[in-house]
């Protein structure tokens, strides 16, 4: 059985060198051979899962050992594979949600030339995402964590065309290869410290060091969370790489890519309980996340930027859960999991109102489409519910799980801070996606001829659409209870992340009301505000907040002036410094040379007499120095 | 008479053979002072010879004689052909190396 | 008296590049297939040494040696022989250069018919190989005196090809682009020169010391203990060394003359210049720096490790800069050889077979990278990157290589690059964190460089100049493919080469009296 874990990723692999390397023969078949490729994928997972399930808690882990990687002294990589409880989790959401994304994408793609492309990069994603939830160890968990990072770019950018998207591909590639800086640096501070990198290695030997190179290590690795999971402060790509097509948004940029960091402070566990500033810097990005993407999230009227400021703020209630420790990993996970349902859903759910709406994106030129759209509407209505933890629904599960859990934090202030500031996030959350919703699907059409005069038709999206949001919109209904049943969900983990029931500052039915309290305030105020009255369709100027809020509260701003506008300068400066200073001194001492030998040139005259009183002139001065030397 | 007389003179010969070399442009003169200074050179070799007693100094001025004589042939034809080509036996007009 | 493997190598190209310079004007072609021919028979034969070569732990450290008398009076003999390393870069110098002879293919026909005794084309494909020659027996060599000979005569052909083959692709008259190529062709040479002017002296004063040229008669000497050295000494002869191999490096803040060549040099040139001849230096550093002079490297290794650091930054930083497509590329590769020298003095093992694959990976991503943009170059006619724009959309497949040379330049997981930077990143962590820490940030600014100059010219608008461009030709997807392959299953399976490479690492760290910092936490 363990040699089907490899397969897992070789399916994806193949389908991506088979669409990218083929040509266009393949341009009519390539979409159908890149979602069986994700199902067969999907199809070993399952298999491999129902394996799993048979055996003993302790007994699920399986390994397989591809071949030595890099052999070099001390330093061993191997190409080698580990599946436990928390890998297969991520197993199941990737191929499972890759898949239905693959689905939606024959239908969404149906007209653009480059699709076989499109499903070869979507290929390509599957395959690194695998490999880096199933690596045994940190270096390949790399080539993982990159190779995502590759096919983001890829998609982000797959309409190169336009200027914003090749920009913003670059921009997500860049800001994530500074996370990519503090990976590297943790695997090179394990190397030093433990003579490895792998799992199973370095996660046993967290007792044997100084708190201190722990803490070292889980910053750096919070620092490549920060980036792969847009948190403050590498935040700023998210919002940009909505350029990509929305299949992408929802797989990449909200259900998948975007949890690694989740994935990799959760597997990294060890170090981090043996680390609790580590710990407390990892909640405090979480929270600080938590709020941003939310008060972003409520002044874009953008759909999918208002759905990306979302998905970095539910980002944040996991990383939050996951700098926790015991108490908080399998939150952590759950949430990730019913997060990629919905959130997946709600995108698809975007996707299908722009595909129906001539790629419009300003919510502020929808209005009333539940009339146009109810496959779309339903679903994404459910999707609604269950991300603002409407009781019973998937995200009420997850949610109220890690609220508790962040009021059991530390016992003390902490506990109250953290767990105020996650339940504020929660009425925060209601507020901004009750907006969407309400902007889009409620209220009196506000769509216009657009500047060729066409004016969108709105309908619904056709069935290869609408099934994959179908089995989300499910997920999103059932998966929170279902994983709630018995704590499932917490014991199927247990054996990976380890598990201690949280002690919250106050009780626990008291937290789960005030939830729901806070939540009804929240899509209150929203109700007021957007249901009530009439929406206009130019952006009234709004507060100084609002302001601040739809441009990502100034942080873009902030890189322009400090990073770009300097960078540049410098590169500028630097050009000039080599050109004329570096290069100067040479040429300079070229010049010199020159000018000597220009001022020696000219006692070369050509005339004889000159040459003679040289001679003369030089036997002069032998003769004298002969004498000379001989008078001494 | 005393040899060192010899001397004096070669040394005055030789430097107003210097120093025609140095002045005179024309090739004819300048080719003449050589001569001056190479038998200025002569004589001093002679009369060291005498001072010191042996036939060295002897030989090495029938040396200097042939190699003069070379050179005047050599150098007259330089400057016969110099002259055919400029009309002029100034040294200063061959300050290129070439015609 | 065993058979002369190596010197057959190096001759091989020496004889090709004979053959094809005598090929009469009228066939240009011929002199084409020759050369090929004579590159893919060195191949061949490298491929033969690599196979012939022990990797086991009881082999000699160098293997296939040669030795006769050659100038008896002074000691100098021709001795040859090959380490691990010394097979890794012949095998990357027989490997590029049919790549560079087929991406040249066009590159040297004459712009005039009319002329029949004119023979550009059989000059440039003869200098090729035998530079390629010179650099193969650079390699061998393990006469100090046999090496300095190779070292500065390869200058000449390389003289020749930069300054009498220039890119076509240039800004403003003809008579401006000679003038800016003879500028480049003198500057490559003067700093060449001198370098090896001051190594000259040093070899003479390591005769002096020494009193023999040879490597293996040193390392005896050393061993017995009969090598007196004096500390200033093997400095001043360390320095004498280090400063030609850090120009040909080249190093900052020697550097300059790199971008003018390779700017101005057509691209087949330019790969020859720095993933070939360039790789003399960083070689020659790992072996004759390190082992003439163990305790004059340890002595000078703060300074070197800084300017490596100052390499990688500033190089990058500079590529960001330009204006000029191969300006970038060059500029980029004076960061990587920063990482390159960086590894050779972090001391640690990772650190050297890091740099020693970064060599070679170094060559093959700079050879995909940059005869892509050849291509690209001379389908416009322009090397500003300004002129570009949405080639993408026109030339696929032209756009899709040059993105996989853009990936491996910034060192992709999963390309060979990667394996290499790594390596050297962490060989150097593990003695000094804090300059590994800082390089570590070289991985963003190549991001930065790397995706510039992909968004600039292959996405965006179409712009109306290139709106016509052609795709790839089946002879420039013969080039590019095979590199490609090789940057991927490098960066998958890098094994063949780190293990042709360990024993000679191991023995230049015991020349050095280093070790491996061991881990904090042992291991079970």
């Amino acid at each position: 059985m363990e040699n089907l874990i490899a397969l897992l990723v070789a399916a994806p692999l193949l389908g991506a060198v088979v669409l990218l390397c083929g040509g266009r023969r393949l341009d009519r078949t390539g979409h159908w051979l890149g979602t069986l490729f994700a199902l067969g994928s999907f199809v070993v997972g399952v298999v491999l899962f129902m394996d799993m399930l048979g055996r003993d808690a302790d007994d699920r882990a399986m390994h397989q050992h591809l071949f030595s990687w890099i052999p070099v002294g001390g330093f061993q990589a191997d190409v080698a594979f580990q599946l436990d409880q928390l890998s297969m989790t991520f197993v199941l959401l990737i191929t499972g949600v890759g898949s239905l994304i693959h689905i939606y994408s024959i239908g969404y793609m149906e007209h653009d030339e480059r699709r076989r492309r499109f499903f070869g990069y979507l290929n390509l994603f599957l395959a690194a995402m695998l490999i880096l939830v199933i690596a045994d160890n940190y270096l390949l968990l790399y080539v993982g964590w990159e190779g995502v990072g590759l096919a983001s770019y890829l998609l982000i950018g797959f309409w190169q065309h336009k200027p914003s998207a090749a920009t913003a591909a670059k921009k997500a590639f860049l800001v994530n290869r500074v996370g990519d800086m503090g990976l590297s640096i943790a695997i090179m501070l394990m190397f030093t410290t433990f003579g490895t990198f792998a799992f199973g290695d370095v996660l046993a030997a967290t007792g044997e060091t100084s708190e201190g190179k722990l803490t070292a290590i889980g910053l750096m690795l919070l620092l490549a969370a920060c980036g792969k999971s847009a948190q403050v402060p590498l935040q700023s790509w998210l919002g940009d790489a909505m350029e990509g097509p929305t299949p992408v948004s929802a797989l990449i940029h909200a259900a998948t890519m975007v949890t690694a960091g989740v994935y990799l402070i959760t597997r990294s566990g060890a170090i981090f309980n043996g680390a609790p500033d580590a710990q407390l810097a990892v909640v405090i990005v979480g929270a600080v996340t938590l709020l941003f993407g939310a008060i972003v999230g409520c002044a874009k009227d953008d759909i999918k930027k208002a759905l990306a400021g979302s998905t970095m703020s539910q980002i944040g209630y996991m990383i939050l859960a996951a700098g926790l420790g015991p108490i908080g990993y399998a939150f952590a996970i759950m949430h990730l999991v019913t997060h990629g349902f919905f959130k997946a859903g709600l995108f698809l759910g975007a996707g299908s109102v722009m595909h129906g709406m001539n790629d419009e994106v300003d919510m502020r030129k929808y209005g009333g489409l539940r009339k146009y759209m109810p496959v779309t509407f339903a679903t994404f209505g459910l999707g609604y519910l269950a991300i603002i933890g409407f009781p019973g629904l998937s995200g009420f599960w997850s949610k109220d799980k890690i609220i508790e859990a962040a009021f059991a934090y530390d016992d003390g202030i902490r506990g109250w801070i953290f767990g105020g500031v996650a339940l504020l996030g929660a009425g925060i959350t209601a507020f901004y996606m009750t907006r969407v919703m309400l902007m889009t699907f409620f209220g009196e059409k506000r769509w216009q001829p657009d500047a060729e005069g066409h004016e969108p038709h709105p309908h619904e999206s056709p069935k290869s659409m609408t099934i994959p949001m179908i089995v989300l919109a499910f997920g999103s209904v059932f998966a929170g209870g279902l994983f709630s049943l018995n704590e499932s969900f917490v014991h199927w983990l247990e054996p990976v992340t380890s598990f201690e029931h949280p002690h919250p500052v106050i009780s626990v039915p008291a937290i789960t009301a005030s939830t729901v309290v806070v939540l009804l305030i929240g899509v209150a105020i929203a109700w007021f505000m957007y249901g009530k009255r009439p929406v206009p369709v130019t952006a009234p100027r709004g507060s100084v907040l609002t302001r601040a809020a739809r441009r990502d509260l100034l942080q873009d701003d902030f890189n322009h002036v400090v990073l770009v506008r300097g960078g540049e300068h410098l590169t500028r400066s630097l050009v000039y410094v080599d050109h004329t200073l570096v290069d100067g001194v040479v040429n300079g001492t070229a010049a010199g040379v020159g000018g000597l030998s220009g001022r020696l040139r000219k006692l070369q005259n050509g005339y004889a007499r000159s040459y003679a009183v040289s001679m003369l002139g030089g036997t002069a001065v032998l003769v004298a120095a002969t004498l000379l030397m001989r008078a001494v | 008479m005393n040899p060192v007389n010899y001397l004096y003179l070669a040394a005055l010969l030789f430097s107003i053979g210097a120093t025609g070399v140095l002045i005179r442009r024309n090739a004819i003169v300048v080719f003449m002072c050589i001569e001056l200074m190479l038998n200025a050179c002569n004589l001093a070799f002679v009369a060291f010879s005498r001072m010191h007693g042996n036939l060295d100094g002897q030989i090495i001025a029938f040396f200097t004689m042939v190699v003069a004589a070379a050179e005047v042939v050599v150098g007259l034809a330089i400057i016969v052909s110099l002259f055919r080509s400029r009309h002029s036996a100034s040294v200063d007009d061959a300050s290129l190396m070439k015609l | 008296m065993s058979f002369p493997l190596l010197t057959l190598t190096a001759a091989v190209p020496a004889l090709g590049a004979i053959a094809t310079a005598a090929v009469p004007a009228a066939k240009r072609t011929a002199a084409k297939w020759l050369a090929l021919f004579f590159s893919l028979v060195t191949l061949a034969l490298a491929v033969v040494v690599g196979i012939r070569f022990n990797t086991g732990s009881g082999a000699d450290r160098y293997q296939l040696t040669e030795s006769h008398s050659w100038i008896a009076d002074f000691g100098v003999r021709y001795e040859l022989g090959v380490d691990g390393i010394g097979v890794a870069l012949i095998g990357l110098t027989a490997l590029l250069i049919p790549f560079i002879i087929v991406a040249g293919w066009h590159d040297a026909d004459p712009q005039e018919t009319g002329n029949t005794r004119w023979r550009p084309t059989q000059g440039f494909f003869a200098l090729i190989l035998m530079v390629e020659a010179m650099v193969i027996l650079s390699f061998e060599a393990t006469d100090v005196f046999l090496f300095y000979i190779l070292f500065e005569a390869m200058l000449i052909p390389m003289y020749f090809l930069i300054g009498g083959f220039g890119d076509r692709a240039h800004a403003g008259s003809d008579e401006n682009a000679a003038a800016q190529r003879s500028y480049a062709a003198v500057k490559f040479l003067l700093y060449n020169l001198v370098g090896g002017l001051i190594m000259l002296a040093a070899v003479i004063g390591l005769y002096v010391v020494a009193g023999t040229f040879s490597l293996s008669e040193i390392a005896e000497m050393r061993a017995a203990g009969e090598l007196e050295m004096a500390t200033n000494t093997e400095r001043l002869l360390f320095l004498g060394f280090f400063f030609a191999f850090a120009v040909k490096a080249p190093l900052w803040p020697l550097h300059t003359w790199l971008p003018n060549a390779m700017g101005e040099a057509t691209a087949p040139v330019a790969v020859l210049i720095t993933a070939v001849v360039d790789k003399v230096g960083t070689f020659a550093m790992l072996r004759y720096c390190l082992q003439l002079f163990p305790n004059a490297s340890e002595w000078a290794t703060p300074v070197v490790l800084v300017l490596a650091l100052i390499s990688i930054v500033y190089g990058a930083l500079l590529a960001v800069g330009q204006r000029d497509i191969k300006r970038l590329v060059a500029y980029a590769s004076i960061s990587h050889f920063g990482f390159i020298i960086m590894g050779i003095f972090a001391m640690t093992s990772q650190g050297q077979s890091g740099a020693t694959l970064y060599m070679v990976n170094h060559g093959i991503s700079t050879a995909a990278l940059m005869l892509v943009a050849g291509f690209l170059i001379s389908r416009r006619g322009s090397r500003l990157i300004a002129d570009y724009g949405g080639v993408q959309k026109v030339a696929p497949v032209l756009a899709g290589t040059f993105l996989i040379g853009s990936l491996a330049t910034l060192s992709l997981p999963g390309l060979a690059p990667f394996v290499s930077e790594f390596l050297v990143l962490v060989g150097t962590f593990a003695r000094y964190p804090v300059i590994g820490i800082i390089a570590t940030f070289g991985i963003v600014l190549g991001a930065l460089y790397s995706l510039v100059l992909y968004q600039r010219t292959m996405t965006g608008p179409v712009k109306l100049e290139v709106a016509k461009m052609p795709d790839l030709k089946l002879r420039e997807l013969l080039v590019v493919g095979p590199l490609i392959v090789l940057l991927v299953f490098l960066g998958v399976y890098p094994k063949p080469v780190t293990e042709l490479v360990d024993p000679a690492v191991k023995h230049t760290l015991s020349d050095v009296k280093q070790h491996d910092p061991e881990p904090e936490v042992a291991a079970k």
